[in-house]
C-alpha cells in the first residue's frame, strides 16, 4: 500500500513537470500554431499521468478515471483541430521562420476558380 | 448494416456504464443493458460512422498493438516538444505541408487525424476530400508524397487492418 502511493506520487509529479514544460512553451513560442502545438501534447500526456498516479494512489477509483483519460484523449485533439483551422480563417498571420503554407495557397487557388466561374 | 451499428453502440454504451458504475451486481446490469438498447434503437436508426469497421478476430488485435504504438508515439512526441522548449536556440522550422489519404470511412479518418495531432511536431488544421493540411513544426519536405511517407503511413497501415 505504502509503496503504490509512493509510485502513484512520483507519477503525479511527472504529469505536472510535463504540463509545467506545455506552459512554457506557450510563452517561448513564436506563433498561435506553435503554441497550440506545444498545449496539446503537454497538456494531454500530463493529464493522463497525473490520472494514473491518481489511480496508484487510491485504486477503487480506476474505472472512472479510465473513462476520463478516454475522454481526454478523444476531445483534447479536436479542439486544438478547431482552434487551428479557427484561427487559420481568420487570419492569423503564421510567424516568421514559416517555411511553406500550402493551406493558403489551396484556399487562395479555390477563391480564384470560384470567382472566374462568377465573371 | 443496421445491425452492425446497433452492436457496436450498444457494446460502447455498455462498457462506458460498467465503467461509471464499476460494480457487476445484476440491478446495475439490467439497467444498464435496457437504457442502451434503448438509446442505441433511437439514436442509431440512420448513423453511418460504425459503417467501415470489421468485426473480426485480427481487428481486436491491431487495436491493442495501434493502442501501443500510439502511446508509445505520444510519450515521445511531449520528449520532443520540451527538447524544443527547453533549448535556448528553440530549434523550430514550422510549415503547413499537404498529405494524402486513402482511409474512406469518417471513422478512420477521424482516428487518423487525431493521432496526427497527437503525435512528434504535427498538428491537423482542415481537412478536404482526401488531402488533409498539417501544420508541422519541423518541416522535413514539402514534397506531398514525401510528407505523406514521413507523417501518415505509420498511422495509415495499421487503421486499414481496423476499418474498410
Amino acid at each position: 500500500m505504502e509503496t503504490l502511493e509512493i509510485i502513484g506520487a512520483f507519477i503525479l509529479l511527472s504529469g505536472s513537470i510535463f504540463i509545467f514544460l506545455g506552459s512554457l512553451g506557450l510563452v517561448r513560442m513564436p506563433d498561435v500554431y506553435n503554441r497550440i502545438q506545444a498545449g496539446t501534447k503537454a497538456s494531454t500526456l500530463g493529464t493522463l499521468l497525473s490520472l494514473t498516479g491518481i489511480a496508484l494512489m487510491t485504486p477503487s477509483w480506476w474505472s472512472r478515471l479510465l473513462l476520463l483519460a478516454i475522454f481526454i484523449i478523444i476531445t483534447n485533439p479536436v479542439s486544438s483541430h478547431v482552434l487551428a483551422r479557427a484561427s487559420h480563417k481568420a487570419g492569423i498571420k503564421l510567424s516568421k521562420r514559416t517555411v511553406s503554407d500550402k493551406y493558403k495557397a489551396y484556399n487562395q487557388a479555390k477563391e480564384e476558380a470560384e470567382h472566374g466561374n462568377e465573371s | 448494416m443496421k445491425l452492425k451499428s446497433f452492436i457496436v453502440s450498444f457494446i460502447i454504451l455498455m462498457i462506458v456504464w460498467l465503467l461509471l458504475t464499476s460494480s457487476f451486481d445484476l440491478a446495475y446490469l439490467i439497467t444498464g443493458a435496457v437504457v442502451s438498447a434503448i438509446l442505441s434503437l433511437l439514436l442509431c436508426k440512420r448513423c453511418t460512422i460504425f459503417k467501415g469497421m470489421k468485426l473480426n478476430p485480427m481487428a481486436l488485435v491491431y487495436t491493442i498493438i495501434y493502442l501501443f504504438v500510439f502511446i508509445f508515439e505520444l510519450i515521445k512526441s511531449n520528449l520532443d516538444v520540451a527538447r524544443r522548449v527547453l533549448s535556448p536556440s528553440l530549434p523550430i522550422n514550422p510549415g503547413i505541408v499537404e498529405v494524402k489519404t486513402t482511409l474512406k470511412s469518417p471513422m478512420a479518418r477521424m482516428i487518423l487525424t487525431n493521432s496526427i495531432t497527437l503525435t512528434p511536431g504535427t498538428l491537423t488544421i482542415d481537412m478536404v476530400d482526401d488531402s488533409i493540411f498539417i501544420h508541422w513544426i519541423d518541416v522535413k519536405s514539402t514534397d506531398k508524397t514525401e510528407a505523406t511517407e514521413k507523417i501518415v503511413k505509420r498511422f495509415e497501415n495499421i487503421i486499414s487492418k481496423i476499418y474498410d
